[in-house]
């Protein structure tokens, strides 16, 4: 009776005991259905994140102000889509094809982290990117080490390590601007004000707003809540600021003694929904230069399995 | 037995962890090198999951090979964060 539902319920009950005595779980382990969704769609959207984040600073590579920063930023978007894959691939280990996966972006079904869908206006940009955007990433995938799906967690694991270069050259991009002209520190601040909030966001709404984190806490895919991990990147970026010497970028940052955190106000979440609706600064040209990217490589993919076709045709002529 | 292929075996020695590749054997299937893998590598229980793979269908580099194959990395100290100089209150970065 492998169908029955005091079966399905004892399948239940080991699940969350394996889950609970903080063991793994792998890819044909036996799974709620909805852990399964709801781990497919983190993944694929964190894929998806890393490889549409490469055009925001794709756009500044052949305008970076010297080869060292064109071959430093070079090699971090190449590591973003190196993360893209390692991701995909364990997307593909629930069953899931990329084809399906992309597709699924393509029609819109499946979404990439808003941050992606502001624009690059100058150099700093970059800099605030590298130390932001790729802080609060960090910030959340360090948490997601010990996320329960095996796959990703060992990914999170691999692309900790190869991304601590990133946040380090984008602070020291700033460090360089806050220490020089007028004009530079003013292009340093301002990166700085217009990606602070987006950056904030990027742990997605608060807690109360957040239905389905508590069964995602509950299977430990989610291993602290959007607010927790908000304040910590809060908390850490303050004194980097500082030692920037640049304002901060809102009013409402100052310490608190009671909680033992820094305050840093309401953010603008109506923005933030907006933007994760398609209304963004750049949702539409973002997706319409992958899908570009996407059909123009077509004929690669092509010619490498035209390719293969003639070579094992030949062996088997030889033969 | 010598018409039997040889397969790798890679040992998950605990949940959450890749599978390490652990050693070879003969077997004349799949299924046969799984027990066969159990029984030789881990005898002490050092595994909870077995993979094992046709040694012909693995395609390795050449160690011999290895200045022109990785060359491309050797001179990109840059993908390191030792590489950027901050100051001591932030360098916990």
């Amino acid at each position: 009776m492998p169908n029955s539902e005091a079966n399905l319920e004892q399948l239940e009950v080991d699940f969350q005991a394996r889950i609970d005595a903080e063991e793994r779980i792998e890819p044909k382990d036996w799974m709620p259905e909805k852990y399964r969704k709801t781990v497919l769609r983190q993944m694929s959207q964190h894929a998806h994140s890393e490889v549409i984040g490469m055009q925001p600073e794709g756009n500044w590579i052949t305008r970076a102000p010297s080869l060292h920063r064109k071959i430093v930023l070079l090699a971090k978007v190449q590591d973003e889509a190196g993360h893209g894959l390692y991701l995909y691939s364990a997307a593909e280990t629930l069953g899931a094809t990329r084809e399906e996966l992309v597709q699924l972006m393509h029609e819109g079904k499946a979404k990439y982290s808003s941050i992606f869908n502001y624009p690059t206006l100058t150099w700093a940009d970059i800099g605030a990117i590298g130390w932001l955007v790729d802080g609060a990433a960090i910030v959340n995938q360090v948490a997601l080490q010990r996320t329960s799906y095996g796959p990703y967690s060992r990914s999170m694991i691999r692309i900790c390590k190869e991304e601590s270069f990133h946040q380090r050259q984008g602070y020291e991009i700033m460090l360089k601007l806050a220490n020089g002209s007028p004009e530079q520190k003013a292009m340093a601040q301002d990166a700085l004000n217009r990606f602070w909030e987006p950056s904030l966001m990027m742990f997605g709404p608060t807690d109360a707003d957040s239905p389905n984190s508590a069964q995602s806490m509950k299977w430990k895919i989610k291993r602290k809540s959007n607010d927790e991990l908000r304040q910590a990147f809060v908390d850490q970026t303050i004194k980097q600021i500082e030692v920037l010497g640049l304002e901060m970028p809102s009013k409402d940052i100052k310490w608190n003694e009671e909680r033992g955190h820094y305050d840093f106000g309401e953010l603008n979440w109506d923005e933030f929904f907006a933007v994760i609706k398609g209304n963004g600064p750049c949702n539409r040209q973002r997706l319409a230069h992958h899908k570009k990217a996407h059909d123009e490589g077509a004929w690669v993919r092509e010619a490498a399995r035209a390719y293969e076709a003639k070579k094992k045709a030949r062996a088997e002529k030889a033969a | 037995m010598s018409n039997m292929p040889l397969f790798e075996v890679f040992v998950r020695s605990k949940r959450g962890l890749d599978h390490t590749h652990c050693g070879s054997l003969h077997a004349e299937n799949a299924e046969q090198a799984l027990e066969y893998a159990r029984d030789v590598y881990t005898r002490r229980s050092e595994g909870v999951s077995i993979w094992v793979v046709k040694a012909s269908d693995v395609t390795a580099s050449q160690e011999s090979d290895r200045d022109s194959f990785y060359d491309p990395m050797d001179d990109k100290p840059y993908r390191h964060a030792t590489h950027y100089v901050l100051p001591d209150e932030v360098n916990n970065m």
